[in-house]
């Protein structure tokens, strides 16, 4: 088992790196695109309206694996215009597709929890703000926002780990991450005890971001802690880790 | 309107293999929801136990397996598996032929797992969300506690938990496709399979995808019927919830 992980720890260790790096991208880039989406969500006009309601209903309702194999082979059939158009660089590299495929999903997920934040923003403190003679930018910037991001970021937190944990399908597009490195070194050795230095590190890699996320909100949320401070009701860690990663 | 040749159900069109795979996806799923929910719903009542030990046991279970990707528990679980049973047949008898772990089953037990570990916290929920007088007062009366179980929190539990469960049974037909990987044929394979003979990938993934979007719109049609149901008498608590 030792000796497995003294042959296979470099590749792993950087098939780590690749699943972290292909997370954070498309988490941040689909963080920057579901703000908007967001807002027009809930604009008043249908025709806005329903294109992003598609949009994040297609993506929530379709597997991440069947999105991928759209993305990567179903681009194929397009090669020739793909390449007229200078794209083909870009399809042609499983990497940029399985990128492409994680910010559209995470994007139609993170529209659907912010859409959420954004409805329970308390009308009385918009009201005030209206009253106050806020412009609607203002309005947004310093009390809607805010208060919806604040709402939305236990969800965010459940969206980024399921994100990380559902990147393990680039594997199957020869994307060498943690799960490509894995079945790379099962094929060489069937030795199963691979697979429990995989599991091992995607635990790592979640249980730090739950315990990083938890922080973050307590930071957050501190201007809420001192009215609501219960010294007597800490939880211990198994509740708040598995509390942390529910969908 | 040549791709609809491609579709068709003779012939050499792949409407009949794709119809055939959608069935396996289907029978998958199906097969795997008891076998969570039940697993769910004991990994939940050991967390409620009395017992740090058990309790530590159902916490650690379904941290882990939340915690893991599903395309990771189905490997260990179709290699590992496989192998341990292999083991053990050489142990049994020497002589004996090795067994092969069919995908279905693999599937079968990961996906369970899978839906055991999200559910029990779905279930765990439910349950301390139950009126502990009624527990109380049917203890009280005498009445055993699994009689208690059957016919005071489980039709409760239901209740109380189908939301939760509906979200984990759309994400488990989604999951469904994760067994074309270890060559189940399912709908996802049967595509694969389609698009190696005819080279259309565009349209065989799109018609993928857009078949497992008319289920899971199915099902939350069907879920949201159901929850409508499960609450006719709650009708103010159904509405707020």
């Amino acid at each position: 088992m030792i000796d497995i992980l003294e042959r296979f720890s470099g590749q792993l260790l950087s098939g780590a790196g690749l699943t972290l790096q292909i997370t954070l991208i498309a988490s941040l880039l689909a963080f920057c695109l579901s703000l908007p989406l967001a807002l027009l969500r809930r604009s008043p006009s249908a025709a806005w309206r329903w294109p992003v309601r598609l949009y994040v209903s297609f993506f929530r309702g379709t597997p991440l694996l069947a999105q991928l194999f759209l993305v990567y082979y179903g681009s194929g059939q397009f090669r020739v215009p793909l390449t007229e158009a200078g794209l083909w660089w870009f399809f042609r590299d499983p990497y940029y597709c399985a990128l492409l495929t994680f910010v559209l999903n995470s994007t139609a997920y993170q529209v659907e929890i912010l859409r959420g934040g954004l409805r329970a923003v308390p009308s009385g403190q918009i009201e005030a703000g209206i009253a106050l003679g806020l412009r609607k930018l203002e309005l947004y910037r310093r009390i809607i926002l805010p208060n919806a991001y604040r709402i939305a970021f236990p969800a965010l937190g459940n969206e980024l780990i399921l994100l990380l944990k559902g990147s393990a399908v680039v594997s199957v597009i020869t994307v060498l991450d943690v799960m490509g490195q894995t079945r790379r070194a099962f094929s060489q050795t069937f030795d199963l005890s691979v697979y429990f230095w995989a599991a091992v590190l995607y635990l790592l890699m979640t249980t730090i971001f739950v315990l990083l996320w938890r922080r973050l909100e307590r930071c957050l949320t501190r201007h809420l802690h001192c009215r609501s401070a219960q010294p007597g009701k800490r939880r211990g860690l198994f509740t708040r880790l598995s509390t942390g990663v529910a969908p | 309107m040549e791709w609809l040749s491609y579709l068709s159900f003779t012939g050499g069109g792949w409407g009949d293999e794709l119809l055939r795979g959608l069935g396996v996806t289907l029978a998958l799923a199906a097969a795997s929801l008891p076998v969570g929910l039940a697993l769910g719903l004991a990994v939940a009542a050991l967390g409620l136990c009395r017992r740090a030990l058990w309790r530590g046991l159902a916490a650690s279970f379904s941290t882990t397996i939340r915690g893991l990707p599903e395309l990771l528990t189905l490997f260990i679980i179709y290699h590992g598996v496989g192998l341990a049973l292999n083991s053990l047949l050489k142990w049994l008898s020497p002589g004996a032929t090795p067994v092969e772990l069919s995908p279905f089953l693999a599937g079968v037990i990961a996906l369970g797992l899978v839906f055991a570990g999200y559910s029990s916290e779905v279930w765990r929920g439910a349950w301390q969300s139950l009126d502990r007088g009624q527990l109380e007062a049917a203890q009280a009366i005498g009445v055993r506690r699994l009689t208690i179980f059957r016919l005071i929190e489980l039709p409760q539990l239901l209740r109380l938990a189908l939301p939760g469960l509906g979200n984990l049974w759309i994400s488990l037909i989604k999951d469904t496709a994760l067994v074309s990987v270890i060559a189940l044929n399912d709908l996802m394979r049967m595509a694969n399979v389609a698009v190696g003979v005819t080279k259309k990938p565009f349209l065989f993934f799109a018609v993928v995808c857009l078949v497992y979007w008319a289920i899971c719109l199915l099902c939350e049609w069907g879920l949201a019927r159901l929850e409508q149901r499960a609450n006719r008498g709650f009708e103010r608590e159904g509405r707020a919830a």
